[in-house]
């Protein structure tokens, strides 16, 4: 999902790295404010931590591999501020020492899988963990938070690439979002083994300090939620709304495109409509919707398999992980 | 210790290794953000510019072999969005385009990094007032990345020398738990780090 350079023009990239720099921004002060100091060198090794799992290859069907991307992964470990931090480290060393995502697009990609990845994963983490309590809710909501981060981090991508005018939003959202639904089960998967093994080593490291982060802090929930907000209304929502009356140039392109993107789009309810459907947009929220109950229930099965019912849980069980 | 693969070449000596590393990085945002704006219509400047930067990766004495490697191990990224740009109007013409324009940058960047050291990098972008979180973060990464890979392939070296080719379930598991292991290794690698940072005196 690294962007490189060349793919966006320049207003999507000032504009990306405004919101990047605004979140990161946040996210150190409120590092600066809360973070106690013993934790300060853990935010250098924590993005050591991801950079080094991020190289670590997981076997998947016919030869070919993934890794893990590790922004949920911080965020439950850490906290979204920290996440935030980390992320954009390793996204800036990745850029300045192996030209991994390009130097003008940097702030594209801090933004979307530093803020949107982290601090929105960690969002859908925080809420479902609520809902569910236990090792084995921790365990749903990462699950589910690392997909749903993985997508939404694909799906502003996609919309910074369109915004450009690079590639036709038509074309990118099935595309970009298609192949990181795939992706991000994956994703889901991994965070979900380690903190498992985490949890079972050592469950302290489970429970970030609840002196990190304030329990309330609204001014900084609105900030977050006002960057990412204004980079969904920037990047995605002209877009989405532009989509129905395009229709018709579009029906041409998608005829064309049905033949070609099919093989990298093996999603389960074939390109993204509903059978029957004639509303693009209608059908394709539908089957995001549908697809993201697939991927809860799923993810709920998964994590059934991982801590079994009528075990109790272990001595240092994150009982409420905040 | 097989991970100097990282960065290799950025201490050589030569003329291009020499320039002071603000000058470099500024140079490189002026050329990639020219490369950005370049117009479909003007081919001509890309070519000039990819001469200009062959001359500067001649003179920069890194192996051709090495830089020609890195740029065709980014190119997937790449081609995998460039190829989605052919399915609409002009599409091929596009294509080529968004591929000489990326890979353009993608020698820029390459050569940046390879002719620079980061601590260098990370001194010009102290200098221009990054905050000063994020310097320590990035410095301590950029510390310890080397330490964290070389340990991240001693656990591989071990497990391989002890199992024999598992099933693909299992393997998850394993990896899982090596990255389990990976982290609280470099969770009680930061304490230490900060029991030796405050005995030196550290705020």
């Amino acid at each position: 999902m690294h962007i490189p350079d060349g793919f966006l023009d320049s207003k999507t990239a000032v504009a990306a790295a405004v919101l990047a720099a605004t979140g990161l921004g946040v996210a150190l002060r409120q590092a600066r404010l809360h973070l106690p100091p013993r934790r300060v060198p853990l935010l250098g090794l924590a993005a050591a931590f991801v950079f080094a799992a991020q190289m670590i290859n997981f076997p998947v069907a016919g030869g070919t591999s993934g890794h893990l991307i590790g922004a949920v992964l911080a965020a439950v470990l850490l906290g979204p501020s920290a996440a935030v931090i980390v992320i954009s480290a390793v996204l800036i060393v990745q850029c300045l020492m192996f030209a991994d995502g390009g130097i003008s697009a940097l702030g594209a990609n801090i933004f979307n899988m530093g803020v949107i990845g982290g601090v929105g994963g960690w969002a859908i983490y925080r809420v479902v963990s609520r809902l569910v309590k236990g090792l084995f809710g921790c365990v749903v909501a990462a699950t589910f938070a690392a997909w749903c981060s993985t997508v939404m981090a694909s799906i502003a991508c996609a919309g910074e690439l369109a915004v450009s005018r690079t590639v036709r939003w038509s074309v990118a959202l099935p595309a970009m979002a298609g192949v990181h639904m795939l992706i991000g089960i994956g994703e889901g998967l991994i965070t979900a083994l380690v903190l498992v093994a985490i949890a079972r080593a050592r469950p302290e490291l489970l429970q970030p300090d609840t002196a990190a982060e304030p329990r309330r802090s609204y001014d900084t929930i609105a900030a977050y939620g006002g960057v990412i907000a204004l980079g969904l209304a920037l990047f995605v929502s002209p877009l989405a709304s532009r989509w129905p009356d395009g229709l018709d140039r579009t029906a041409e392109v998608l005829g064309f495109k049905e033949k070609a993107v099919a093989p990298i789009v093996p999603a389960p309810i074939p390109d993204y409509k509903m059978p029957g459907m004639h509303w693009s947009t209608l059908g394709t929220s539908i089957a995001g919707a549908v697809g993201t109950v697939v991927v809860f229930a799923l993810a709920w099965l998964f994590a059934r398999a991982l801590v079994p019912k009528g075990k109790p849980d272990r001595a240092g069980s994150p009982r409420d992980v905040p | 210790m097989r991970h100097d693969f990282l960065d290799r070449y950025s201490r050589l000596d030569s003329p291009i290794h020499r320039v002071r590393a603000a000058v470099k990085l500024i140079a490189a945002l002026a050329l990639v953000i020219a490369i950005v704006l370049v117009p479909p219509s003007r081919p001509v400047f890309l070519a000039a510019m990819a001469v200009f930067l062959v001359a500067v990766a001649g003179f920069s004495r890194v192996p051709w072999r090495f830089l020609v490697w890195r740029v065709i191990l980014l190119e997937p990224f790449v081609l995998g969005v460039a190829i989605l740009a052919v399915f609409q109007p002009g599409g091929w013409r596009l294509f080529l385009f968004l591929v000489a324009k990326c890979t353009l940058c993608l020698m820029v960047m390459v050569l940046l990094s390879n002719t620079t050291p980061f601590a260098d990098l990370l001194r010009v972008l102290k200098n221009w007032r990054m905050p000063a979180l994020l310097v320590t973060t990035l410095s301590l990464m950029y510390r310890y990345v080397f330490v964290l890979v070389d340990e991240a392939q001693r656990m591989k070296r071990a497990r391989v020398s002890r199992t024999f080719t598992p099933q693909r379930a299992r393997t998850w598991n394993t990896m899982a738990t090596v990255v389990s292991q990976l982290f609280i290794r470099s969770s009680e690698r930061a304490e230490r780090i900060y029991a030796a940072m405050c005995a030196r005196g550290w705020r």
